[in-house]
């Protein structure tokens, strides 16, 4: 039963097996991502109050699940690596930090566009918003230390250290953050979630989420065997990879 | 082998016996605070009604930042001279020698910034209600500045540029006791009761209590050895 997990050690087994994983992941992720933006921009109802300018959420929600989920998946790996010395666990922690800064980055971008017709301003202090940028700045730290070390495996260490803390902290500064916000919330702006959408524009949101859900496990999966190939260079079989068999 | 207690004192003694040697890198985060402070009316504006609506907030963040700047200090002398590696070495529970090491980090370095406040808040025009939170909102918070600063300084030390990285790793994890001290010291300044967020305040402490030592032995353990 255990044999897969130990399987899992060997990142050389893991990069065949990857390897069969990805035309599937990449098909999966086109063809959802593609009917999601077809659906929700071409074919979805206009919002009553917003207009058009609501369908930015169909890559304004996804991005920040997945900002967010990110963060959560680095820091299990992280986990793994620790409790179990598994290199390839800290490799998956090391791909997974930039996509995680990328996605985050991409939600408050899109909230920025999309605040700027339905709030009249780009930016505003909610805490939504707010507990966003700290994630930001979490991602930021870790990218930092892990391109400080001259070391591959002393800087997995540490950022699966620094994950970790930052993921028993952020439920810490997410309800801190929340709290602040209800102390100051202005009265002119209310940013109450979402009133339940309606069933049509809600399934290509659906749609949407999973095509990120597959997008981002084939982004983290390439990532993962660049960090695989830089790390085991000197070793045989990339070697042979290399030279082509 | 030295007891448990006895290693946990002698390193306490030990860090407070070499800061009193360098008393002049005591008060230099003193002194950052002060000049900071003063910055804020010469930015913003003198006019004592507008310092007191951000007194709260100000005297917050520069406590925070002056603690920054001192966890430099934390281990990188120790790093330095090879006597972190002797107490790694050494037979006691590295997170319990950390944890001294905090402790008598907060001493030199928390501890004065707190004592140093109030003065602070009265150059500022914080009104009279707001002094008493202030000062037992800083005990907490520098406190847990120290704590937590400690994973940061510990995951950097090996680096030899730490301090603008320690800055951005920890910062993020100084939110919520910026949010519930400042907002302590407004509550207070409102006439309202503050007893609720200063114990929130004082779990976020406690929190990192528990958790700041072994993440920052472990820290140690994986920047030195690796």
């Amino acid at each position: 039963m255990w044999q897969w997990f130990h399987k899992l050690g060997s990142p050389r087994w893991f990069y065949d097996i990857s390897g069969k994983f990805l035309p599937w992941l990449a098909l999966a992720s086109v063809v959802l991502i593609v009917t999601g933006v077809v659906w929700g921009l071409a074919f979805a109802p206009q919002d009553a109050r917003q207009g058009n300018s609501f369908r930015i959420i169909y890559i304004h929600v996804p991005a920040s699940f997945l900002a967010l989920a990110g963060y959560y998946v680095m820091a299990a790996a992280g986990a793994v690596g620790m409790i179990w010395k598994m290199k390839l666990a800290d490799m998956v922690m090391i791909a997974a930090a930039p996509l995680g800064a990328a996605l985050t980055f991409i939600a408050l971008f899109t909230g920025a566009i999309w605040g700027k017709p339905t709030w009249g301003t780009y930016w505003i202090w909610d805490a939504r918003i707010t507990s966003m940028l700290v994630l930001l700045f979490l991602y930021i730290g870790i990218i930092a230390l892990s391109r400080s070390f001259s070391t591959r495996e002393t800087s997995a260490r540490a950022c699966a250290i620094l994950a970790l803390v930052g993921t028993v902290n952020i439920p810490i500064i997410y309800k801190s953050v929340d709290w602040w916000y209800t102390l100051h919330q202005p009265a002119t702006i209310k940013l109450t979630g979402a009133p339940s959408m309606h069933p049509d524009m809600f399934k290509p949101l659906l749609v949407m989420i999973l095509g990120f859900y597959c997008f981002y496990a084939l982004v983290l999966l390439l990532n993962t065997r660049t960090e695989i190939l830089q790390r085991e260079r000197r070793t045989n079989w990339v070697k042979e990879l290399a030279a082509g068999k | 082998m030295t007891s448990l207690s006895g290693a946990f004192f002698a390193v306490i003694q030990r860090d407070l016996a070499i800061a009193m040697r360098h008393r002049g890198d005591l008060l230099n985060p003193l002194f950052f605070f002060l000049i900071v402070v003063t910055l804020v009316p010469l930015g913003i504006s003198p006019e004592p009604a507008r310092l007191a609506a951000i007194a709260p907030g100000m005297i917050w963040i520069s406590a925070l930042l002056a603690t920054l700047l001192a966890l430099d200090n934390l281990f990188q002398a120790d790093f330095d001279d090879g006597s972190l590696v002797q107490l790694m070495l050494s037979p006691q529970p590295l997170w319990l020698l950390v944890l001294a090491k905090i402790i008598a980090h907060w001493l030199v370095t928390g501890l004065p910034v707190v004592l140093f406040s109030p003065l602070l808040g009265l150059m500022l025009s914080l009104p009279q209600a707001g002094f008493l939170p202030l000062l037992l909102g800083l005990v907490l918070g520098t406190a847990m500045f120290s704590l937590m600063g400690a994973v940061g300084a510990a995951l950097t030390v090996a680096l030899h540029k730490g301090s603008v990285l320690l800055s951005l790793l920890v910062m993020p994890l100084y939110v919520p006791v910026l949010i519930f001290g400042t907002s302590a010291v407004q509550r207070a300044v409102d006439g309202m009761n503050y007893g609720g967020v200063m114990a929130m305040l004082a779990a976020v402490t406690a929190f990192s209590l528990l958790l700041a030592p072994f993440a920052a032995a472990g820290a140690l353990k994986v920047g030195i050895n690796g």
